[in-house]
């Protein structure tokens, strides 16, 4: 295989990677946006997610099977399954808390992790689980390249997810409310915006994404644990504040970034994949410090 | 503030059952009588309990020098850390390798174990104390990630599965090794944090703290360098921790990298949100339930972690300011 190749591969890497980060980035990005909060729970709903496309996968097996149908339906299940737990953990954690210190309502988002951490550890023993699908390995070559079908209907799933999120904020009544709620709520409340039902429509469609790329990473990955939110999570929050926190477009674009930064940067020498996550960590740190408004982020006078 | 104990007794009468069980403890002279009872306590009980017990409560102690480390930097300067036990692991690698791997006396060593964890007190506040609240909660974590990622990597530290064999140390001829000798080791090292931490809370840093973690524009106003402020609070939180480390790991003998997960420092955080940010009593409080509550939920095993997070989610919900708050913010 030529350096060509393999650069070939490590982009394909990438997309599948950066596709990941980005949905999950969604969530943080339209939540901060709205609320002004750092979710901290967001990563867990992806793992509840996986879970419970996991669930919706053996219900729905039976007569639609575990292959692409099945796991699309299972996919939307789970979709409007975390999305109503993200409305009612806004509802019931973060609402009281909005008038509160910055602190209390970040700590609050915190025992919303481990809540939900701790919950999927006490059902599954802390033990994998096996996510069967009847997805096999196939694919075709593109010249050395190798392209599984996997990829490119996951790849794929998620930009049509992506674009339809674009097109709901940008074209919709309520993407509209959710863009003015973005920038001052309580002007929102004079001009007859219900800025609550904004913010669980927030809440609902970031958890839904959160749920998809869960769904999708146990279908593809083929195995599901209850940790398996905690590094996506701190990633995907990396890849939003690469793309700039509160901007959509900059979440997606963060999120694919991230993912071809992580599979490249694997290949430098030094770096190695055992130091992957330490190589994504510094990122984060070093656009926190240098450039904390991230690509297509705009700059806010901040006030802690 | 200095003098603030006049008044405390018409404070008594107000406020519900708690608060008025709470002020009975203010006044000078039963402060002090209390602070005899407890030292009294803590030298008594190694040889009234089991051995069980008093590893439990060495465990305990450890916590609570780590608490009110952590509570200098979330209770007294208000600022989230979710990767403070990267300052644990600081002091207890650093002195891990320099005895184990150099052969360098262990006293000798712990100058160096604070000056590296005042380091990294620094390289972690230094560039990160200007952003927002919740941004440099997740920078902690990173750094907090970054550390024990590094200490799974390196080969200095052991890898995965990390330094063992720390020598025990021994003080003008006495060995400490036994579980009790520990026991008092980390006793004095809680009584020292309780003072330090008072003294600082009494400090002219200690008001500059308060002031910054209220309104920091107004503070800077006042003639406060913010950021000077918050990195003496990182450091000395640093410092804490450090010393917590470096005799745990002299302790156990034996350190790896999971010994310094995010969730150990969920724990603290836990322990410091639970017993009231800024408070001593209650942050000291919080270290014991901490440490002791899975110990007396053994039986519900994963469930414990459970009931844990529950707990912390209810208390931030129903009482923010945790179970013996800070009266003075």
């Amino acid at each position: 295989m030529t350096w060509y190749d393999s650069f070939l591969q490590q982009l394909v890497d990438g997309l599948v990677l950066g596709s990941f980060y980005a949905l999950v980035a969604l969530g943080y990005t339209m939540v901060f946006g709205v609320i002004k909060l750092l979710n901290f729970a967001h990563g867990d709903l992806y793992m509840t997610g996986a879970f419970a496309g996991f669930g919706g996968l053996s219900l729905v097996s039976g007569f639609l099977g575990a292959g692409w149908l099945g796991i699309f339906v299972a996919m939307l299940l789970a979709m409007l399954a975390v999305g109503c737990l993200g409305v009612v953990i806004e509802r019931v954690a973060y609402h009281p808390m909005l008038a509160a210190p910055r602190l209390s309502i970040l700590i609050t988002a915190l025992a919303v992790s481990l809540v939900l951490q701790n919950a999927a550890l006490s059902l599954t023993g802390g033990q994998y689980t096996a996510f069967r699908t009847d997805l096999g390995f196939g694919g075709f070559n593109l010249g050395n390249l190798f392209l599984s079908y996997n990829q490119i209907v996951l790849v794929a799933t998620a930009a049509v997810l992506m674009i339809a999120l674009e097109l709901f904020v940008s074209r919709t009544l309520y993407g509209r409310a959710m863009r003015a709620v973005s920038i001052d709520k309580d002007m929102c409340r004079m001009m007859g915006i219900n800025v609550s039902a904004v913010i669980a429509v927030t809440f609902f469609i970031g958890s839904g994404l959160a749920a998809a790329a869960g769904t999708m990473a146990g279908a593809y990955y083929g195995s599901i644990w209850y940790f398996m939110g905690f590094l996506i999570g701190l990633k995907a929050f990396t890849a939003a504040v690469i793309g700039g926190i509160g901007s959509i477009t900059g979440a997606m674009l963060g999120g694919l970034i991230l993912g071809l930064l992580e599979s490249f940067g694997t290949h430098i020498p030094f770096i190695g994949s055992e130091w992957k996550d330490v190589f994504t960590f510094s990122i984060l740190i070093l656009v926190l410090v240098f450039k904390p408004t991230g690509l297509l982020g705009k700059s806010e006078v901040e006030r802690m | 503030m200095a003098n603030r104990t006049p008044t405390l007794r018409e404070d008594i009468p107000r406020g519900n059952v708690f608060q008025r069980f709470y002020a009975s403890f203010e006044s000078p002279g039963r402060r002090r009588a209390l602070h005899a009872l407890i030292v009294a306590l803590l030298i008594v009980t190694p040889w009234i309990s089991s051995q069980y017990v008093t590893v439990i409560l060495t465990n305990a102690l450890l916590y609570v020098v780590l608490c009110l480390g952590l509570n200098v930097v979330v209770g007294y300067a208000g600022l989230l850390d979710l990767g403070y036990a990267a300052f644990f692991a600081v002091g207890a690698y650093t002195v891990g390798i320099l005895t184990q791997q150099f052969g360098i006396n262990f006293w000798a060593a712990i100058p160096f174990a604070l000056l590296a964890a005042a380091i990294a007190g620094v390289i972690i506040g230094g560039p990160t104390l200007r952003l927002r609240s919740d941004y440099l909660a997740i920078v902690t974590l990173g750094f907090g990630e970054i550390v024990r990622f590094t200490a799974r990597n390196l080969e200095i530290t052991g890898g995965a599965s990390g330094l063992s064999h720390i020598p025990e140390p021994s003080l003008f001829g006495w060995q400490i090794d036994s579980s009790i000798d520990f026991y008092y080791v980390f006793a004095l090292l809680a009584v020292l944090a309780y003072i330090a931490s008072q003294r600082l809370f009494d400090s002219r840093l200690g008001r500059a703290w308060l002031y910054v973690r209220h309104d920091e524009d107004a503070a800077e106003a006042m003639g406060i360098n913010r950021v000077a402020t918050k990195l003496a609070a990182y450091v000395i939180g640093a410092i804490f921790g450090a010393i917590g480390g470096i005799f745990f790991s002299v302790n156990l003998g034996a350190i790896s990298p999971e010994s310094f997960s995010f969730q150990q420092s969920v724990l603290i955080l836990l322990a410091v949100v639970l017993g009231g940010m800024g408070k001593i009593p209650g942050v000291i409080l919080g270290a014991f339930i901490v440490v002791l509550g899975p110990e007396l939920l053994r039986d519900f095993d994963t469930l414990r972690l459970l009931i844990f997070a529950v707990l912390l989610l209810l208390i931030m919900l129903f009482r923010p300011s945790g179970i013996w708050p800070e009266k003075r913010s």
